[in-house]
């Protein structure tokens, strides 16, 4: 692929403690882990997708001042963030797998609409919908 | 971190209750059957239970009892929509304890009765089919700006003050 979407990133809280659940509890690998300062540019990858990149970024100074990184960081603790969606071959396999490692599931997997779904956060509290590909 | 200063402690102190608040949330939407007392959910977030009424309000813009109300509405209008079991079972399936109180509350908050919004509800659907189903259902989920007997009032046109 040379056109498309390349980096989606989400807002953490804590980028060490991301990078523990996105590689560790879900099986992604890092892509790209740089810093500069303060700043650290942080990328993850699903094993199955090599041309897209999940950022897992902290809003803070000095691109965002202090009182707008709160805020984003406090929506993120509170889930108002946008949606997010895993695709996975078995969601009750994926669950046991998940769940064995840790993962906070806010739903067990449910059959309906054709297909089988479950819910859960990351630590910093970024929503992630866990849906069984039809 | 880099954020040893006081003022970043108590900003990730602040963070930590707002995530285990969510986490009263989260509970709520896996069981909006179940009975939700404060006792349940200060349990769950970690808070006493004086603070997590107020608390629970000031993080998500509305009482715990009212959100859950809205999630027990949003999922009888789902099962109103997508199945054909009685409205006395969807009653009974979504943590009501009579048939009464359900058609009652249902109509205050929708604006519709049950069989109404059944009725409506299929005649209205069409290219939803391609978006995941439950942000559907979130996105139709009732607004409760106010308590439920309150928007009785103010529908029925009683109220005085602006």
């Amino acid at each position: 692929m040379t056109q498309g979407v390349q980096v989606v990133g989400v807002y953490v809280h804590d980028q060490d403690e991301a990078l523990h659940f996105y590689v560790d509890k879900l099986g992604f690998r890092v892509h790209t882990d740089v810093r500069n300062g303060d700043y650290r540019w942080l990328t993850v990858q699903h094993p199955d997708q090599p041309d897209f990149q999940l950022g897992l970024f902290r809003p803070q100074p000095p691109q965002i001042d202090d009182d707008t990184a709160r805020a984003l960081m406090e929506a993120v603790a509170k889930g108002a963030m946008p949606p997010l969606v895993l695709v996975v071959d078995d969601c009750e396999a994926a669950y046991e797998a998940m769940d064995a490692r840790g993962v906070e599931f806010t739903q067990s997997p449910v059959a309906r609409y054709g297909s089988v779904d479950a819910s859960f956060r990351d630590p910093s509290g970024n929503g992630w919908k866990l849906v069984q590909a039809r | 971190m880099g954020t040893s200063t006081a003022a970043g402690s108590l900003t990730d102190r602040n963070l930590q209750r707002l995530r285990r608040l969510l986490r009263a949330k989260d509970r709520m939407d896996a069981a909006p059957h179940e009975d939700w007392p404060v006792s349940r959910l200060a349990q769950v977030s970690g808070t006493s239970e004086a603070y997590f009424a107020r608390s629970f309000r000031d993080a998500f813009g509305i009482p715990p009892h009212r959100y859950l109300l809205t999630r027990r509405v949003e999922r009888a209008a789902t099962l109103l929509r997508d199945t054909n079991l009685p409205v006395i079972e969807i009653a009974l399936q979504t943590g009501w304890k009579s048939l009464g109180t359900f058609g009652r509350t249902f109509r205050d908050v929708t604006g519709h009765s049950p069989s109404e919004l059944r009725r409506r509800s299929r005649a209205a659907q069409g290219g939803l089919e391609r978006v995941p189903p439950c942000f559907v259902a979130a996105a139709q989920r009732p607004h409760l700006k106010m308590a439920v007997s309150e928007k009785r009032h103010h529908d029925n046109g009683n109220i005085t003050t602006a």
